[in-house]
């Protein structure tokens, strides 16, 4: 389990992006994850909230978007999407390739802010 | 003048989480690359031998080569002190709750160490195929073990760690006839997460395979050697 340790991370790297961005308050932070990351998104959603506890970071929501394994084909020459993760074969023409393209990535895609949220110091009155 | 908006603002972001442990590794891989060290990162699940074979590895590559180890364990010294037998300098990583290593742990365990003076550094990780996968620690190998006592479809069962791997290795062979193992289901296996990746077949015991995967290492270190000298 070291879903606790990415979402410290995540955490922490939210909390930055915030602040440069001048988002107060946060209402979700939106995360790509891959389907090849080795991170369980069950955890990942439960150890979130804990670890935002205390911070700016509390009470907003994890939005995560799962990403599905993108894969190159030697023979076709191009990129296809994988309808499930194995076997690593090319969905077209079932050539077996190992190159990965997307589904790895653990990516803060974006934060949303709220009402009140234009940099002044109005607090917000949701939650 | 300011105008106060109700409609949630998004801002695209766009930066990997792990974004401090690969920017570590990635200097890592630069310090060891610069110092001429080829580094291993062994995973696999507890138990399959990484630390007997290993041993045995760094016996071998020890008459000719200057070799280190770097091993990572929620607790104990146990398997530095094995591995010292092989006369190699060893450290141990305790990491408390933590189930893999980061490239952080790695940092701040080279403390010391003139990287000059080291030929091969051989990471083991923490004994766990799921975790270590998210975590580059700047090797330039990763090789994933399964042991013959494991069972065919260990590899489909773990695919993120075998897909971000290099190189397999099947542990404990002279066992294979004993527990029945079915090489070709294995082989198959293994093809589905993550085909093309190279195997070695090895025992500890018997030494079957071990001068191949020394003479494979050696011939590695050479080529990234090239690699850097016509870069």
């Amino acid at each position: 389990m070291h879903e606790l340790s990415i979402a410290q991370s995540l955490v922490e790297l939210a909390i930055e992006a915030a602040a440069d961005a001048g988002i107060k308050p946060v209402k979700a932070v939106h995360l790509k994850l891959g389907t090849l990351s080795g991170v369980v998104k069950e955890s990942l959603e439960f150890s979130f909230d804990i670890v935002t506890e205390g911070t700016p970071l509390e009470g907003a929501r994890l939005v995560i978007e799962e990403v599905p394994v993108k894969v190159f084909c030697p023979d076709c020459r191009e990129a296809h999407v994988l309808p499930e993760p194995f076997p690593m074969r090319c969905p077209v023409c079932g050539v077996k390739t190992g190159q990965v393209l997307e589904g790895r990535e653990i990516e803060l895609y974006a934060l949303e802010g709220g009402e009140g949220d234009a940099g002044d110091d109005v607090e917000s009155t949701d939650r | 003048m300011q105008e106060t908006t109700s409609n949630p603002r998004i801002v695209e972001i766009r930066q990997n989480v792990l974004k401090k442990n690969d920017l570590l590794a990635r200097g890592l891989r630069k310090r060891f690359l610069d110092a001429g060290v080829y580094v291993t990162n062994l995973v696999s699940s507890p138990g399959a031998g990484k630390t007997t074979l290993l041993t045995e590895v760094l016996t071998r590559l020890g008459q000719r080569y200057r070799v280190a180890a770097l091993v990572g364990d929620l607790a104990t010294e146990n398997d530095a002190e094995r591995l010292r037998k092989s006369g190699a300098q060893v450290r141990q990583i305790t990491t408390g709750t933590v189930c893999h290593l980061e490239a952080e742990m790695v940092e701040r365990n080279l403390e010391g160490w003139d990287m000059r003076d080291i030929d091969f550094l051989f990471i083991e990780n923490v004994g766990n195929l799921v975790c270590p996968a998210s975590y580059d620690l700047g090797e330039n190998e990763r090789v994933v073990l399964f042991s013959v006592t494991e069972g065919e479809d260990k590899p489909v069962k773990y695919p993120t760690i075998v897909n971000s791997a290099d190189l397999a290795v099947i542990t404990k062979v002279d066992l294979a006839e004993a527990v029945g193992f079915q090489r070709e289901r294995f082989y198959e296996a293994l093809s589905e997460v993550r085909p093309g990746i190279p195997v070695l077949e090895v025992s500890a015991r018997s030494g079957e395979g071990i001068d191949e995967w020394v003479s494979h290492l050696e011939t590695a270190k050479r080529s990234c050697k090239e690699m850097v000298s016509t870069s």
